[in-house]
């Protein structure tokens, strides 16, 4: 029988303070990043008629960088909810799928860990978490670590640059722009597992290229890694 | 709003723990988190332009050399950086 890297099943699965450091430590220098990014949020908001405040709550309670900048693309008054709650849902569709692949170690926690934990699941602190349970590691709080300290900065960033708004210069200048995608390379490299890997990226890479320039949205992340991931079974299953 | 994410993040894990896992589906949850990231980084590497896609390359090669996430991110931040302005100034 065929063992893949990744054995769930005999595994402990813990949930200590010692794995929320970790992941705490290792969220870092996404955090740093993402400061500038909530900067440039709260700064966008309060040119929306969102007080510092007001921005810093939605970016507690939502946490979701993505469905807040296309939601405050909606902004309008009377607010249009309908348009503001299916933007939100289809966001965060990839969330499902992120989620399920949590499953397989988060199962074995206590529903609240699982539960509340998963509240702070953002691309960045998933992707390590991912990281942390492919290199053998099972500790489950590592994601909550790393997911408190990120929801933290977000909205701590969001409330300076709504009160300051004005204050951030152009990320891209600096290249900021470009620290979340270096720091989703470096996880893809560390997750390469030989040949078994190109085909599934290659379909990801191609399907998520091609949804980018026709569809509009973050459709592309999701439909990229539904094809990605259908391309990983095809091939194990022949 | 809250509620809308909050749901789709905590779904994934219900509807995962509602399911026997049979080695397909494993494999299919093994395969998710390269093709997520794959796809989320593709259209920035592939489509913006050549100091991006090569900038892509320097992040990759340290990382895979230093093994340093921060060394890496600063490599890649860099990279764009000059690399956008050489080819902002060869057109």
């Amino acid at each position: 029988m065929e063992q893949n890297d990744t054995t769930y099943t005999e595994e402990k699965v813990t949930f200590t303070l010692a794995g929320a450091l970790a992941g705490a430590r290792k969220c870092v220098p996404v955090v740093i990043s993402g400061c500038a990014v909530g900067l440039v949020f709260g700064t966008l908001a309060g040119q929306a008629g969102l007080g510092a405040g007001e921005a810093a709550l939605m970016s507690a309670l939502v946490f979701s960088g993505a469905a807040q900048f296309l939601v405050l693309g909606l902004w309008a008054s009377p607010l249009p909810l309908a348009a503001i709650v299916l933007t939100t849902l289809v966001v965060g569709l990839r969330h499902l799928l992120m989620g399920a692949a949590l499953g397989p170690v988060f199962s074995r926690l206590p529903r609240l860990k699982a539960y509340g934990s998963v509240y702070f699941m953002a691309d960045e602190n998933w992707a390590l978490t991912m990281g942390e349970f492919d290199k053998g590691r099972r500790d489950g709080a590592f994601l909550l670590g790393g997911g408190l300290l990120m929801a933290l900065e977000w909205t701590i960033s969001t409330f300076v640059g709504g009160a300051f708004g004005g204050a951030v210069e152009d990320p891209a200048r600096w290249g900021l722009d470009f620290a979340f995608t270096a720091i989703f390379l470096v996880l893809i490299a560390g997750m390469w597992k030989g040949k078994s890997s190109i085909l599934p990226w290659v379909v990801a890479a191609a399907v998520s290229v091609a949804a980018h320039h026709w569809l509009p949205g973050q459709w592309y992340i999701l439909l990229g890694g539904l094809a990605g991931s259908f391309a990983g079974v095809v091939r194990r299953g022949s | 709003m809250a509620l809308a994410t909050y749901a789709t993040r905590a779904g994934g894990l219900w509807l995962a723990n509602r399911f026997e896992l049979s080695e397909r589906a494993g494999a299919w949850l093994d395969a998710i988190p390269g093709a997520i990231l794959v796809s989320l980084v593709a259209p920035t590497v592939l489509t913006s332009g050549p100091a991006e896609a090569l900038a892509a390359v320097a992040v990759v090669v340290v990382a895979v050399r230093s093994g340093s996430l921060p060394l890496a991110m600063a490599t890649g931040v860099v990279a764009v950086v000059l690399l956008r302005a050489l080819v902002a100034g060869l057109t």
